[in-house]
């Protein structure tokens, strides 16, 4: 057992758990922010994808420990209070989704993303981009569409800022 | 995964004193390929000793004809490297192409090339340029490094802290990528070194892990042209033959890969 100090969404906690403890089952099951999930358990999904020190990593392929130190981003930590994050906002405006278990994955990659390219995207890069994010329900057509309205949308939040 | 002990390493000198503590230690870099070993018990190690933190082991330096890339230094610096960019593109557009975004952010190059996945990207680079691989206790040749899959001429509990690549005259890679998995179901590396020289390295292609491709090397040597590859006869014995793909199959993946690669490099 170890004790691990981080930062989730903006607050620090400190969780006691076995070394092999994985960041997502960290998350998961001792700070109950279920919001992140599991799919494959392989590093291919992505569903399970967070943020760590602003960089979009798969909390199943992460030990806890590694995370030690670090500030963590989950789906949870998004949004403003009742303020959807525009990333939200357009995966629910374009219908990015339909059972939704990949769509909290998809999101944390696209807000990478949308930052990596600072607003400089079109629809071929988004679609070589999201590679690591499976979903079985939308073809991706609408989660494309989704991220294009969202990278506008968040230049325009930025430029207001 | 079974029970393990994580220890961070502050340092170079510190990750190998905790190596050598442990009953059955193994090092950590990104752990994109540890980790989902250990999570399938194919691996059990009794403690892992965490690299990625080590500054001394983090960071790109270009200085001359070499282009310096510590160990636990992430793909996705090596592929937004500017530095490398402007050095050796092809190593900074391999890079952008190992796994998906995410894996990019945590995998390393020594981790890759300590773990020689006989279809990682890296050691067709490697062993094309002609790289040198330091560790925290010698300097091994590229030729002399790769022994087969998943096996390097490493000790035990020796550290890979760098890898020097010489800058060639001209360089390219062009990968087939496993649809599902990004890893290359075969990759070649085409390199013409500045004294003229030209080295040629596959990946995902040989049951005995990357290789070099004396027949293209000595094709491209009289005609640096990917027309010079077409008459070129890649033998299929000694080659991986699974679900994805013959070994015929791949025998002609690595000449149109061969010549994708030479296009690149112009």
């Amino acid at each position: 057992m170890s004790t691990v100090k981080l930062t989730v969404n903006g607050r620090a906690v400190s969780v006691d758990v076995e070394d092999r403890t994985l960041l997502v089952h960290l998350l998961r099951e001792n700070l109950n922010l279920t919001g992140t999930h599991v799919g494959c358990d392989t590093s291919q999904c992505g569903a399970c994808v967070v943020h760590v020190d602003g960089r979009a990593v798969k909390s199943c392929t992460m030990l806890a420990g590694q995370a030690a130190g670090s500030n963590v981003t989950t789906i949870e930590g998004l949004a403003k209070g009742d303020e959807l994050h525009p990333m939200q906002a357009a995966f629910r405006d374009n219908h990015g989704l339909q059972c939704g278990y990949c769509t909290p994955g998809m999101i944390m990659s696209a807000v990478d993303i949308v930052h990596r390219h600072s607003g400089k995207l079109d629809e071929e890069t988004v679609r070589h981009e999201l590679e690591g994010n499976i979903c079985r329900c939308t073809g991706y057509h609408n989660i494309v569409k989704a991220v294009l309205d969202a990278a506008g949308r968040m230049k325009v939040a930025q430029a207001a800022e | 995964m079974y029970e393990t002990n994580y220890h961070r390493a502050s340092s170079v000198a510190d990750a190998a004193a905790t190596f050598a503590k442990g009953a059955e230690s193994k090092f950590l870099a990104g752990g994109q390929t540890l980790l989902p070993v250990m999570k399938q018990r194919l691996a059990a190690p009794s403690d892992v000793i965490d690299l990625s933190k080590v500054q001394e082991m983090i960071g790109i330096e270009v200085s001359g004809d070499t282009v310096t890339i510590k160990a636990a230094t992430p793909h996705y610096d090596v592929a937004q490297s500017d530095a490398v960019k402007k050095a050796i593109p092809a190593l900074a557009k391999l890079a952008s192409e190992i796994g998906d975004p995410a894996v990019r952010y945590r995998g390393t190059i020594g981790g890759s090339l300590a773990n020689n996945d006989p279809a990682a990207d890296y050691p067709a680079a490697v062993l094309a340029l002609g790289a040198v691989v330091k560790t925290n206790k010698r300097s091994i040749a590229a030729e002399d490094f790769f022994k087969g899959l998943f096996s390097t001429a490493l000790e035990d509990g020796e550290i890979i802290t760098a890898v020097s690549f010489p800058v060639p005259a001209k360089a390219g890679y062009a990968k087939f990528p496993n649809p599902a998995s990004r890893f290359a179901l075969t990759g070649v590396f085409v390199a013409k070194t500045k004294s003229g020289d030209v080295r040629v390295a596959a990946t995902g292609a040989s049951q005995s892990g990357v290789m070099r491709v004396a027949p293209i090397e000595q094709a491209l040597k009289a005609n640096w042209a990917a027309s010079a590859l077409d008459s070129v006869t890649i033998p299929a014995s000694g080659l991986l033959a699974d679900i994805h793909g013959s070994a015929d199959y791949r025998a002609n993946l690595v000449k149109v890969m061969g010549q994708r690669a030479v296009t690149a490099a112009g």
